[in-house]
């Protein structure tokens, strides 16, 4: 496990000074340029869905998504980040105290 | 590219500065998340500490020992950790210019290179604001995470259930949070409901991590697609 912790997260510095490291020039590149745009975004939703709406291999609503629903409905008012995600911690911890297994 | 020599207002600076900071707080309460989730997965306190330092990229290091604790191959969780992890080589392409850090600061600061660094910097108007929005955010955020990961490791399963106080909630706002002002595009909004519908189809079929690094490849194609799209509009030339 040891060698699978340091590899993975030497792998991942690595790449993170690559992309400082690497000629901007890279970027001018159309193709590359949109995916890079395009990329954060998708990996960002695939996040926020699987985070919300999986249980390991299943599909589920449980509190976790009236915590985001809480946490979109602040973000549309502009609320600040730590506003965001402390309500919605707090909205999904509300709802398992009143419905345990939620 | 914003005008690099517009300096930010004092005023400014302490509003970035505060939003640096709330970003770390608010990061690091999820790091209690990360360390109590790390050692119930089975990793030891050190290997979890070890993930927040060296790895230290959250999407990485919760998809690694989301792999970990179903019983997938240490190989599959290095794989998923490191395809999550080149979102951060793009960041950095990005942020290299924006920034201009040289020398030594280069190799340093490129561990602070992650999601809320490049949020918290990439939408600024100049050189200073920017630098000021990742290097406060990247090092909240690296402090609090790694002590949060640490108190959260240390006090593994007699906190209780993470859940009990919503921590796995708050990493999803999280991510919905640093997805928001990339919505604005409506482009981009396509993209990202196509690619959560992705990741939600593929979750009952794939290993764990698997499902988020389909939805990438849902952006890969949609930026070749639509270089093509652009191509055809592109041709009449004077």
């Amino acid at each position: 496990m040891w060698t699978a912790v340091l590899g993975a997260g030497i792998g991942c510095y690595l790449l993170k000074l690559a992309g400082v490291s690497l000629p901007a020039k890279v970027l001018e590149h159309p193709v590359v340029e949109r995916i890079a745009d395009l990329i954060p975004v998708a990996l960002l939703a695939a996040l926020v869905a699987v985070q919300v709406f999986a249980e390991g291999t299943r599909l589920t609503i449980d509190a976790r998504a009236a915590g985001l629903a809480v946490a979109a409905g602040l973000l549309v008012l502009r609320a600040p980040f730590l506003v965001v995600v402390c309500a919605a911690a707090l909205t999904a911890a509300l709802l398992r105290l009143v419905f345990p297994g939620l | 590219m914003p005008d690099l020599g517009d300096e930010p207002a004092p005023a400014e600076r302490r509003s970035i500065v505060r939003d640096g900071i709330g970003v770390g707080v608010a990061t690091g309460v999820y790091g209690v998340s990360f360390g109590a989730v790390s050692v119930a997965a089975g990793l030891s306190i050190a290997q979890t500490c070890a993930l927040s330092l060296v790895m230290f990229t959250g999407a990485s290091q919760f998809a690694f020992i989301g792999v970990a604790a179903a019983g997938g191959a240490p190989l599959s969780g290095v794989l998923t950790a490191l395809m999550l992890g080149t979102r951060n080589t793009l960041y950095g392409l990005k942020l290299a210019p924006l920034l201009g850090f040289r020398g030594w600061r280069r190799p340093v600061l490129a561990q602070l290179v992650i999601d809320e660094s490049t949020a918290m910097s990439v939408t600024r108007q100049s050189r200073t604001a920017a630098r000021i929005g990742f290097v406060t955010t990247g090092i909240a955020v690296f402090v609090l995470w790694n002590v949060f990961t640490f108190l959260g490791a240390v006090a593994g399963n007699s906190i209780g259930d993470p859940r009990d106080y919503g921590l796995d909630a708050a990493v999803g706002a999280a991510f919905l949070a640093l997805l928001w002002p990339r919505l604005s595009d409506p482009r981009n909004r396509v993209i990202a409901l196509c690619a959560a519908a992705v990741a939600l189809g593929m979750v009952p079929i794939t290993a764990a991590g698997v499902p988020v690094l389909v939805a990438g490849g849902v952006a890969l194609l949609a930026g070749i697609l639509t270089r093509a799209a652009d191509d055809s509009t592109e041709i009449p030339h004077p």
